[in-house]
């Protein structure tokens, strides 16, 4: 692609001053050329790495890490027949972290030299040196080898930033028309494309250069009836992944059909914008004449694009040790998984509940070969056989567990930010026996199938929560009969997972995703994965969310 | 660099303008310096400053528009930027929603804010100060201060010209007694960093987390709440009335895809939804809440009034929608002010027979657009009231509630207190929806 083909392109963006309020969104805008641009050579890196590297160590700093960052993405938003904004943005410098006598400290810097990098790690080490004075405990970083030079590429087909944005504009337009043939009224589509190169060098001796690519097509299709006054939605059953444009390349044999009676397509490695918008244009027009639940017991078969937020909420952020620890109290709260509640080895859930963390699944979003402060990464269990059995750790927080070596669950969302504790993707493994979705209904008495994520909300130690979704249905005798509305369910964590009777296999898992998972302050957003076969849980609370104003 | 001064700032964007041959030209430059610091079991855990300043510029041919940015100031990048921009303008299509940018414009002023900020070491001693109380009480605190100086400049081709500066400092600490039986919560934010007492606020967390200690279960239903201006407005998570009054926007009503779409088409503005004591307007001139003087269109914000006795009074009309509708654009505000009384939660609680005092919301996210419905919980104190006095802790609970509803089962209305840059009172509700409990501490 030529840069004169993209600066034009790119004229199709309109009110890019108006920049969404997204997180993670300050980055500078730029000519959209320059997201084909090669970043810095890794000799010149490793120069600079080196630099800062020398400095803090002089300055006197026991361990030193460096990441010289450059973040590109472009995010195309588009309503109806019309593009409402494309925006490309590139961020470019160096984050520089120092332990001094057991003490982090931190700076960072866009001007990328020798000179600057040095300065920056010296002002590392005064920050260091200030914030002992507030120290409790000196800070002991788990040991790790250094890998020397090496690196890492997300296994992609092709890089998004390489397609043209005109292909990617009629892209959008044509799933908006899709949907507003189907029967939808509205439709505000997006495609997010997100490039992390990192260059991450260490006093440990490592040297690593990643090229990180995620994506996300997505879209949110209402359907109005102005004589009721009545609206609905139904989104994308997309979801964000660690992949190029070949996502968006429609391939049958990576679609997964929802029960019987249900009409609904679940996705894997391969996404069809068009058939999920046309069938999201026609499911808002159905919601509007829906039955509304009859509150009480169910059994819930969720399907996989549905469990993953579920899991994610659930699962994945009350086993963060920092959470666990105290660390993120005053804002994303604690956990109820404490390390005294783990001792007593109480029941995270039934036997069926065996959950997996790795930063390694090909097309998720949690893909790196290493973390932000140069752990290689692997996969361990975190729940096993109902059990929980691990957390999710850095550096300095693998002692407080008993252990040697970090997991490498380090992220910092950009170079400017320090990195910290961050989820791994979290996935449940599928079940082991052969079981279509069609076998798992059949088993159901009372239940309710859900696909989509809806509304979500836990309470700050991961215990109470509610859940809504994008498509219901009832099944009475083993039958899917016919589609609800205001449906949500509450539970109680271990209760929940108490009652999971067992999962679909593995021809039925794939993956969930978010893009913007918060925490921190100030905070910071990561991307992460969770994957799961669809699965039952027995007895559940269901609500009717209806009201009258 | 990070602050430029309104002549400093100025003088940049007309030499920007000076260099394009645009139909329509307009640069918008924007700075902040800002400090944090973040602590947690009594130590620090991250501290850090940004400094940054952009320029954005937007040229435009007939009904085409380009934009390109850069933080380079130098004769030659400016040059480029503006080129950029209208390179990219040059080859876009028309904009079906194309409207001409403004001329000059007549702008409040706004009070002034704190020339003396915070700096490294003041923040240091803040957090030391909060830290302080917890361990005298053999308390945990978890807190973060955050604050500095931004400014915004605006100029275009059409003679329009704007600068303000603001200051801002957010504080919130989070106390827990040390067997995790107890939790408090206390947030402040000002103009004038002079005016925030870490120490003061602290203490207000930690007894509210000394008497959250052995908190009860109730069942969950429905019942009268007090809820504290915390569990109103929120500036780090969704909250019930920013939820209500960011959702106001004409477009979506007018499509029929709001709360205040009207059954057969239009919106409901002129209806009466909430009680008639509800009255939220914004007002860049209050000195509490000192409001931005112009959007980022360059529009003059002013005293606006949204909801008055409980009547819908205006919704908010983008410069396109207010055209489409030939109606006045409104210039969207940074704060709202909820008029109210001269109570206390004190005196809230006194007047109170039965019911329940929350401290803080939680995890809020919207159920149902239609209704307007939220779910989410209460956390870090909540307590049950009995003849005018607090009883005892309980558990928390989820509600499933709505705004809507909420606004129209007002019971007492409490002196507003400053907030996420707002005015919000503590508000005494009948009929508050819960729907579970949680045992979360």
């Amino acid at each position: 692609m030529k840069r004169r083909d993209f600066v034009g392109l790119t004229g199709l963006a309109t009110g890019a001053l108006f920049l969404p309020s997204l997180p993670g969104f300050g980055h500078t805008a730029v000519d959209p050329a320059r997201l084909l641009e090669p970043g810095a050579d890794v000799i010149v890196k490793k120069r600079l790495a080196d630099a800062a590297l020398n400095a803090a160590k002089t300055a006197g700093a026991s361990y030193a890490d460096v990441r010289i960052g450059r973040s590109l993405n472009q995010y195309v938003f588009a309503r109806e027949k019309q593009v409402q904004n494309i925006v490309s943005t590139e961020s470019y410098g160096v984050g520089i972290r120092v332990l001094v006598a057991g003490c982090w400290g931190f700076a960072s810097t866009s001007v990328v030299t020798e000179a600057s990098l040095a300065a920056t790690a010296r002002a590392a080490v005064e920050i260091a040196k200030a914030n002992r004075l507030l120290m409790k405990e000196p800070v002991q970083l788990a040991a790790q080898q250094g890998y020397g030079e090496v690196s890492w590429k997300t296994p992609l087909q092709q890089s998004a930033f390489e397609v043209p944005i005109k292909q990617k504009v009629d892209l959008l337009l044509a799933a908006n028309a899709a949907a507003l043939d189907a029967g939808a009224n509205y439709i505000n589509s997006a495609l997010f494309q997100v490039n992390e190169q990192k260059y991450f060098a260490s006093t440990d001796g490592s040297y690593i250069d990643q090229d990180i690519h995620r994506l996300w097509p997505t879209f949110n299709a209402t359907a109005v009836d102005t004589k009721s006054g009545k609206f609905r939605s139904r989104e994308a059953l997309s979801a964000p992944v660690g992949l190029g444009f070949e996502y968006l390349t429609p391939n049958a044999a990576e679609q997964v059909r929802g029960p019987q009676g249900t009409d609904t397509v679940g996705y894997k490695l391969r996404y069809d914008m068009l058939a999920d918008a046309a069938l999201a244009g026609k499911q808002a027009r159905a919601k509007l004449t829906m039955k509304s639940v009859t509150p009480g017991k169910y059994d819930l078969v969720l399907d996989p694009g549905h469990l993953g937020l579920t899991i994610h909420e659930s699962v994945g952020h009350p086993t963060e040790l920092d959470r666990v620890l105290g660390y993120e109290a005053n804002y994303a709260g604690t956990s109820f998984a404490t390390l005294e509640w783990k001792a007593k080895n109480l029941p995270y859930g039934s036997k069926e509940v065996n959950i997996v963390a790795d930063k390694l699944q090909p097309g998720s979003v949690g893909n790196v070969g290493y973390d932000d402060e140069g752990v290689k990464t692997r996969e361990w269990d975190i729940i096993k056989e109902g059990k929980l059995v691990n957390y999710q750790k850095i550096r300095d927080q693998a002692h407080i567990v008993g252990q040697k070596e970090s997991d490498g669950c380090a992220y910092a969302q950009s170079w400017e930010d320090v990195q910290f504790q961050r989820m791994p993707n979290i996935s449940l493994r599928p079940g082991k026996a052969k079981m279509s979705v069609d076998d798992m209904v059949k088993g159901v008495d009372k239940g309710i199938y859900i696909a989509g994520a809806g509304s979500f909300s836990i309470d700050q130690q991961r215990f109470n929560f509610q859940f809504g979704g994008q498509l219901f249905f009832a099944i009475e005798k083993g039958k899917i009969t016919e589609p609800l509305e205001d449906v949500a369910y509450q539970s109680n964590t271990q209760e929940f997972w108490g009652a999971c009777a067992g999962s679909c296999d593995q021809s039925d898992y794939r993956l969930f995703g978010t893009f913007f998972d918060g925490k921190g302050q100030p905070a910071q957003v990561s991307s992460v994965s969770h994957g799961s076969a669809t699965t039952r849980f027995n007895g559940v609370n269901v609500i009717n969310t209806a009201r009258k104003v | 660099m990070a602050i430029l001064s309104k002549d400093d700032a100025q003088t940049l964007l007309k030499k920007v303008l000076s260099y394009t041959t645009a139909d329509e030209c307009a640069a918008t430059l924007r700075g902040r310096t800002a400090g944090n610091i973040r602590y947690a079991r009594n130590s620090v855990s991250t501290a850090g400053s940004q400094d940054s300043v952009s320029l954005a510029v937007e040229a435009r041919f007939g009904k085409r528009s380009g934009i390109a940015t850069c933080n380079e100031f130098d004769d030659a990048t400016l040059r480029r930027c503006v080129q950029r921009a209208e390179e990219i303008a040059r080859l876009a299509p028309e904009s079906p929603e194309y409207v001409p940018f403004i001329g000059p414009q007549t702008y409040l002023s706004p009070p002034s804010t704190a020339t003396t900020l915070l700096t490294a070491a003041t923040r240091a001693q803040a957090a030391a100060d909060s830290m302080a109380v917890c361990a005298a009480k053999n308390l945990t605190s978890a807190g973060f201060l955050d604050g500095g100086t931004r400014f915004v400049a605006l100029r275009n081709s059409k003679g329009l010209e704007a600068y303000q500066q603001t200051t801002n400092t957010d504080f919130s600490v989070t106390v827990r007694t040390a067997d995790g039986k107890g939790s408090g919560y206390a947030i402040a934010d000002v103009t004038d960093p002079a005016k925030l007492n870490a120490k003061v606020i602290t203490e207000r967390a930690a007894n509210k987390a000394l008497s959250s200690v052995g908190a009860k279960a109730i069942e969950p239903g429905k019942y009268t709440v007090i809820l504290e201006p915390a569990a109103l407005m929120a500036g780090d998570d969704l909250s019930l009335l920013g939820g209500l009054v960011f959702g106001m926007g004409a477009r979506e009503a007018d499509e029929g895809r709001s709360f205040l779409s009207k059954k057969g088409g239009g919106n409901r503005k002129g209806e009466k939804l909430f009680d008639e004591r509800i009255t939220i307007y914004s007002d860049p001139m209050n000195a509490e809440v000192p409001g931005n003087a112009f959007d980022n269109d360059g529009l003059p914000t002013k005293r606006q009034t949204w909801v008055e006795k409980g009547v819908v009074k205006d919704l908010f009309y983008t410069r396109f929608w207010a055209q489409k509708n030939n109606v006045p654009a409104t210039a969207f505000p940074n704060g709202f002010i909820m008029a109210g009384g001269t109570q206390s939660t004190a005196d809230l609680i006194k007047g109170t027979a039965k019911g329940i005092l929350v401290t803080r919301l939680w995890y809020i996210r919207e159920v149902d657009p239609q209704t307007l419905l939220y779910t989410g919980l209460t956390r870090d104190g909540t307590f049950y009231i009995e003849n005018g006095k607090i009883k005892f802790p309980i558990k928390n609970l989820r509600f499933n509630e709505s705004p809507i509803i909420m606004l129209n089962n007002i019971e007492a209305i409490g002196k507003p207190q400053r907030l996420a840059g707002c005015l919000v009172p503590p508000l005494k509700i009948r009929d508050f929806t819960f729907t579970s409990l949680s045992d979360a501490i």
